[in-house]
């Protein structure tokens, strides 16, 4: 956060509902801007994306190479290329890994400065995260998918519907991801050391949420129980289908539908599991 | 033997302070181990799809992927920390280890000994043993003298990767994540059958860098099977030498790069 956030205006006579929505466009303003500043980081990140997408994409095109009518798990060869690039590019935006802020505050003490904003956590940290989203989507997104497209056939959407609808699901991912860390890392109110939920959710999130393979080449009942049961589909696997095409029309978009009930879900969850910690923080600190 | 003395104490301290917080401890030692039980799983799944991946049945390509985790999580567990390196350069509390009448190598390792790694080291040792036994190896005295050198070299080579990708930090402190293309990134590729992998991507990592040494060519010469890609069937028997020459590598690279190290502040 820079000296600029002092200055935004919560308390005007625009009204509480602009003035709100002006606060919460300083946030996201001030998070894309905290991100710009680390242009090696991005650089660097960028490369190790692009290496890790060749690694999974020529595994991924060997399985269908020999897989019974070089189709796995109904995916073609261009479609699983789309899938392992695309998602090469989405892992940065969505910010799987890596976001202990949180925690650290908690642990920390800073936490209590953070209570005194005017804005709630759950918000203000959400604001931050949708500019650190954008920085990376601007940024990190292009770049493997560039590398993919050059070196290897890449699906093309057929339908207009699935490039808007891409759009949707990524944003719905990126808000569904940072609900998820901010519960993980939520539990530092009760733990003080929030490392072992953290490494769980690492654990967890990469393989379920279908990074180091698509879920459908797991036993279907399994894919369909992850889906409905955890939000960790709606993070890569939804948003990488929609845009492979995987499924006809309605399934698409009905894979949306089903983030936009785990991202209200998750955010209502983040709300209680905040109200809960704040009546019995203890702050930390001395 | 005071200096080992002194290792010793590092070593312990870091044992104590790994039990102190019980709970997060278990937790992490098992999340860690669960990281090398998925990209085992990764394996089996994709088999789920198709009867042979790059012309190896599951088996074989269990042998590969054994030899690999073998090697990785020990090199893991042992140098795998030397990543840390990049926070003391960039706040130059590196000075600390330097002054010190200690290796600053083995000052570094010992200093954050990961404890919760152990777990993983014994599954992927545990993938190994299971592979062997699973393929049907015509035994002779080379064959089990490689069994036994193959994921210590193995480890020394990952090792000297995890030294040199960090030791880019004395140049280029914003490395950041490029280091993980070729940890993490060499962990993954050697878990594969060569023959997955095509064109210049191919030619780089396996053979310019020499990751098809740690695993595939010792798998290929355990089993008795021609290498599809062409490389004679001594070619397994190579890994250690790959390995001996990837320590002097590594070497070369950090000594030059605590030479190259000028501290900072503000």
């Amino acid at each position: 956060m820079d000296q600029r956030d002092a200055s935004v205006p919560t308390i005007s006579r625009i009204g509480p509902f602009r003035a709100s929505i002006a606060t919460f466009g300083a946030l996201i303003g001030s998070g894309f801007r905290r991100y710009a500043t680390y242009r090696q980081a991005t650089i660097a990140g960028t490369f190790t994306n692009i290496v890790f997408g060749f690694l999974r994409c020529y595994v991924l095109l060997a399985v269908a190479a020999t897989a019974a009518g070089q189709r796995p798990a109904g995916y073609t060869a261009e479609q699983l290329a789309t899938y392992v690039w695309v998602g090469q590019g989405l892992l940065a935006v969505i910010g799987l890994w890596g976001w202990t802020e949180l925690a650290d505050r908690i642990r920390s003490g800073d936490i209590a400065a953070d209570l005194l904003r005017p804005v709630p956590p759950l918000t203000g940290f959400l604001a931050a995260d949708l500019g650190r989203a954008l920085h990376g989507m601007l940024t990190r997104f292009v770049p493997p998918l560039l590398a993919g497209a050059v070196f290897f056939p890449l699906h093309t959407p057929s339908r207009w519907q699935t490039v808007p609808l891409f759009a949707v699901s990524v944003v719905l991912a990126v808000v569904i991801c940072f609900g998820c860390r901010f519960v993980v890392n939520a539990t530092a109110y009760w733990l003080q050391d929030a490392r072992g939920p953290i490494t769980l959710w690492t654990l967890g999130a990469g393989v379920l949420g279908g990074l180091y393979f698509p879920l459908r080449l797991l036993p279907a009942e399994l894919t369909v129980a992850l889906w409905v049961a955890t939000p960790l589909p709606s993070l890569l696997q939804t948003p990488l289908d929609v845009i492979a095409e995987r499924d006809g029309p309605a399934l698409q978009a009905g894979l949306v539908a089903l983030q936009v009930v785990w991202a209200v879900l998750i955010l209502a969850l983040g709300a209680l599991v905040q109200r809960r910690a704040e009546r019995r923080l203890v702050v930390q600190g001395g | 033997m005071g200096e080992l003395r002194a290792y010793a104490a590092l070593g312990a301290a870091q044992i104590r302070s790994a039990t102190a917080y019980r709970t997060s401890f278990l937790i992490e030692l098992f999340g860690n181990m669960g990281a090398t039980v998925f990209d085992v799983l990764t394996v089996l799944v994709l088999f789920r799809a198709t009867p042979a991946l790059g012309g190896f049945s599951l088996a074989e390509a269990m042998l590969i992927a054994g030899l690999s985790a073998a090697g990785f999580t020990l090199a893991d567990f042992t140098v795998g920390n030397v990543d840390h390196l990049k926070s003391l350069v960039r706040a130059g509390t590196l000075d600390a280890v330097l002054v010190r009448p200690l290796g600053a190598l083995p000052q570094l390792l010992l200093m954050d000994l990961p404890v919760r790694k152990a777990l993983r080291v014994v599954f992927g040792f545990t993938v190994l043993v299971l592979a062997v036994a699973a393929n049907d190896i015509d035994w002779t005295p080379a064959r089990a003298l490689l069994l036994v050198v193959a994921p210590v070299a193995a480890a020394v080579f990952f090792g000297s990767i995890f030294v040199s990708s960090a030791s880019l930090a004395f140049w280029w402190v914003d490395s950041g994540e490029v280091g993980a293309a070729f940890t993490y990134g060499g962990r993954d590729f050697t878990s594969y059958p060569m023959s997955v992998f095509g064109g210049w991507f191919r030619g780089l990592f396996a053979y310019a860098l020499g990751f098809a040494f740690v695993a595939y060519q010792p798998a290929l010469a355990l089993l008795g099977v021609p290498d599809p890609l062409g490389l004679p069937a001594w070619s397994g028997f190579l890994s250690p030498l790959v390995a001996f020459a990837a320590a002097a590598f590594a070497a070369g690279v950090w000594r030059a790069g605590i030479r190259h190290y000028r501290s900072t502040g503000s």
